[in-house]
C-alpha cells in the first residue's frame, strides 16, 4: 500500500509541530523518519495512522484519501514506544484482541490458529499463557508487533519502537524486525532519534527538524551527501571549523578546501572524525593535543588548533600522539556550507 | 529475621501500630461479640431472627445495595470526568467530592430531609410526579448515597489517572469500539478499584446512622434500620439485645469485604504472578 501526505500540518494550541509535510512512501518500503525530539516525527506518524487529526493537508493510501478515516477503520498496525500491552490479558490473548473486535467474524479455532502463527513470526512460541509483567521487554516488543500484524494491517507504524531497550536487545531487533519487512514485505513508517538505527534498518530516511523535512534519501545518499549542516551535525561526530571563502577555495588555517558556489565571506567546514588524520609534519592545520582517549578500534585525538578552535581525530591505533604534542590535522574529505542565518 | 533493614524503628513501629489496632479497633468490637455472646444460643437466635429484626436487615442490605450500585455507576462516572477532561471549576468539583466525609452525618441527613420534604426544594418537584424521597426507603439510599460517595470516586480515580493512554489507543488501532474497548480493556483494568470502592461504600452504607435517622421516617417494618433497631435497644437499656443485632451488621460487614479482597485479588491475578 502506498502512503502519500501531501502538505500536511498539525497545530497543537499555539504550537506548530508539523509545517506543510509532503512525502511519498512507495509500497513495501520501510522508511524512517528521523530527527531530534519536538521535530514532529512521533506527530507525523500518529497523523498517518489516525490518532491525531490533521489541521490541513491531507494522507492517501493508494488511491483512498484516508485524512478523515476514523483510525479504528484506516487498517494500520501501530507499535507504541512502551508496547502498551493489556497488562490484563496473556501474550495469547493480546494478539487476538484485533481479531476478537474486528467486524470480520472469525470461530475460536481461527484466532487460536493465527495467535499460534503469530506467536511463530515473533519467536515467541510457548509463551502465549504469559502476563506481558512476566516476559522481558524485548519479549514485549515483539508481542507487540504480533499484536499489531494480526489485523493484517495495510501499513505498519512504529514509534520509537526499541527505545526503551538495552542496546544488545536494540540490535537483535532491529535486524530481526528487517528480517520480518523481507517476509511479509508490509509498507513500514518508523519513528526514530537514533541515526544508527535509521540507518541500518531504513531503506530510506526521512530527517526532520522543526517540524519540516530537511533531507530524504537512501542512506548513502543522506550520509555521503548531507545538504545541510543539520543534516551533517544530526547523522554522526561532526567538527566545525570556521573559514573564509574567496574564489570558490575555502580557506582554514592554511589549508585550502573546494567551495565552488559559494559566496566570498565566511563559512563553516564540517569534518567526520575519520576524515581527519594526526601528523607531525605539514600540511595541515596546526594544532596540539589536549587529550588522547582509547577505543578497541582507534585512537580518538582531541585536539586545539591555532585558531583555538576544537576538533576531535579518529585515527589508527598505530597513531603517536601524547598531550602537549604539537603537530598537524591533515584532512581527506570535508563539506564546506554556508554560516547558518 | 534478623536482616538489618535500612529503616530503624521497625520492630517498635510494629509494636505500636499492633497496639493501637488492638486497643482502638479489636477490643471494642471484642467486647461487641462478648456481650453478644453472653447470651445463649437460643435466645441470640430469638433476638437476631425476630421478625423486626429481619426486617430491618432486608431494609438495611436492600437499600444499601441500592445506593452501592448507584454509586458504582455515578462514582466512576465521577472519576472519569475528574480525571479525562480539564474544564473550569475541576478542582472545586474535586474537593466537593470529599464533602460528604468532612460533614457531620446528622447535618447531612437533616439538610436532605429539608431538601426531599414535601415542600422541599427537590421535594415540591418530585411530589407532583409521584415521588416521595422523604420517610420513605427512597430517602434511605439518597442519605446512603450521599455518605458513601466518596470510596468509588478516590479509589478509581487514581488508578484512571494511571491508566496509560496508549491503550486505549492500542486498542483503537485494532479496530475496538468505544463499547469494546471499555468492556474489553478499560472495565478490567479499573474492577480491582471498582471492588474496593463498592465494597468500602456498601460496608459504611450498612452501619450509616446519623444520616439516615432524620430522612427514613424510622417506621418499624418497613424504614427502620438495623442500626436505629439496636439503637433503640440500646436506650431500652437491653444491652445484650443490641450486641446480638449489631453483630450481625459486624459479621456482614465482615463476610463482604473478605469476600471483595478475594475477588480482588483474582481480578489482580495477572499483576503478582512471579516471572519464570
Amino acid at each position: 500500500m502506498k502512503i502519500r501526505l501531501d502538505n500536511v500540518v498539525k497545530t497543537f494550541d499555539t504550537f506548530r509541530a508539523v509545517h506543510g509535510v509532503s512525502l511519498d512512501i512507495g509500497s513495501g518500503e520501510l522508511v524512517a523518519l528521523l530527527g531530534p525530539s519536538g521535530s514532529g516525527k512521533t506527530t507525523i506518524l500518529r497523523m498517518v495512522a489516525g490518532l491525531e487529526f490533521t489541521d490541513g493537508g491531507t494522507i492517501h493510501f493508494g488511491d483512498q484519501d484516508a485524512t478523515d478515516i476514523p483510525v479504528r477503520d484506516r487498517g494500520v498496525g501501530f507499535v507504541f514506544q512502551h508496547y502498551a500491552l493489556f497488562p490484563h490479558m496473556t501474550v495469547a490473548e493480546n494478539v487476538a484482541f484485533g481479531m476478537k473486535v474486528s467486524k470480520v467474524k472469525r470461530s475460536a479455532a481461527e484466532i487460536a490458529a493465527r495467535v499460534d502463527e503469530l506467536l511463530r513470526l515473533v519467536r515467541l512460541e510457548g509463551l502465549g499463557n504469559r502476563f506481558p509483567n512476566q516476559i522481558s521487554g524485548g519479549q514485549r516488543q515483539r508481542v507487540a508487533l504480533a499484536r499489531a500484524l494480526a489485523v493484517d494491517p495495510k501499513v505498519l507504524l512504529l514509534d520509537e519502537p526499541f527505545g526503551a531497550l538495552d542496546a544488545n536487545v536494540r540490535r537483535d531487533l532491529r535486524r530481526w524486525l528487517r528480517e520480518i519487512h523481507e517476509e511479509l514485505g508490509i509498507t513500514t513508517l518508523f519513528v526514530t532519534h537514533d541515526q544508527e538505527e535509521a540507518l541500518d534498518l531504513a531503506d530510506r530516511v526521512v530527517i526532520l527538524d522543526q517540524g519540516r523535512i530537511v533531507q530524504e534519501g537512501t542512506p548513502e545518499q543522506v550520509c555521503r551527501t548531507p545538504n545541510s549542516a543539520f543534516v551533517m551535525n544530526f547523522l554522526g561526530d561532526a567538527n566545525r571549523l570556521p573559514a573564509t571563502v574567496s574564489d570558490g577555495k575555502a580557506r582554514v588555517g592554511g589549508t585550502e578546501l573546494e567551495a565552488a558556489g559559494f559566496a566570498n565571506g565566511r563559512a563553516n567546514i564540517y569534518l567526520r572524525p575519520r576524515d581527519l588524520d594526526w601528523s607531525a609534519t605539514e600540511p595541515g592545520i596546526a594544532a596540539t593535543v589536549t587529550r588522547v582517549i582509547d577505543k578497541p578500534d582507534g585512537r580518538r585525538i582531541l585536539a586545539t588548533t591555532v585558531d583555538g578552535d576544537h576538533v576531535e581525530l579518529d585515527v589508527v591505533p598505530e597513531t603517536v600522539a601524547r598531550v602537549g604534542d604539537s603537530g598537524f590535522v591533515r584532512i581527506h574529505r570535508a563539506r564546506v556550507f554556508a554560516e547558518a542565518g | 529475621m534478623s536482616r538489618r533493614r535500612v529503616l530503624p524503628g521497625l520492630n517498635l513501629s510494629l509494636g505500636i501500630t499492633l497496639f493501637y489496632v488492638a486497643l482502638i479497633v479489636v477490643l471494642p468490637l471484642g467486647a461487641l461479640v462478648f456481650k453478644a455472646a453472653s447470651l445463649g444460643p437460643e435466645d441470640y437466635w430469638r433476638i437476631v431472627s425476630s421478625p423486626r429484626a429481619l426486617a430491618s436487615y432486608r431494609v438495611t442490605v436492600l437499600c444499601a445495595l441500592a445506593a452501592t450500585a448507584f454509586n458504582l455507576v455515578f462514582g466512576m462516572a465521577l472519576a472519569w470526568v475528574l480525571v479525562r477532561y480539564r474544564f473550569p471549576g475541576r478542582r472545586l468539583v474535586d474537593a466537593i467530592v470529599d464533602l460528604p466525609f468532612a460533614l457531620p452525618t446528622a447535618v447531612a441527613g437533616i439538610a436532605l430531609t429539608t431538601l426531599f420534604a414535601q415542600n422541599g426544594w427537590f421535594g415540591s418537584i418530585l411530589a407532583p410526579l409521584g415521588i416521595t424521597v422523604a420517610y420513605t426507603p427512597l430517602g434511605i439510599i439518597v442519605a446512603m448515597a450521599f455518605t458513601s460517595l466518596p470510596f468509588v470516586v478516590r479509589t478509581v480515580q487514581p488508578v484512571l489517572e494511571d491508566m496509560d493512554p496508549a491503550l486505549e489507543e492500542a486498542a483503537q488501532t485494532l479496530g475496538g469500539s468505544d463499547v469494546s474497548i471499555f468492556m474489553r480493556v478499560i472495565l478490567p483494568l479499573l474492577t480491582p478499584a471498582l471492588l474496593a470502592g463498592v465494597s468500602l461504600s456498601f460496608a459504611r452504607s450498612l452501619g450509616e446512622f446519623g444520616a439516615i435517622i432524620f430522612i427514613a421516617g424510622n417506621q418499624p417494618f418497613s424504614t427502620e434500620i438495623t442500626a436505629l433497631l439496636t439503637f433503640i435497644r440500646l436506650e431500652e437499656y437491653d444491652y445484650q439485645a443490641a450486641a446480638a443485632i449489631a453483630s450481625v451488621l459486624l459479621i456482614t460487614a465482615f463476610v463482604m469485604l473478605a469476600v471483595t479482597n478475594v475477588l480482588q485479588a483474582r481480578a489482580l491475578r495477572y499483576m503478582d504472578r512471579s516471572r519464570t
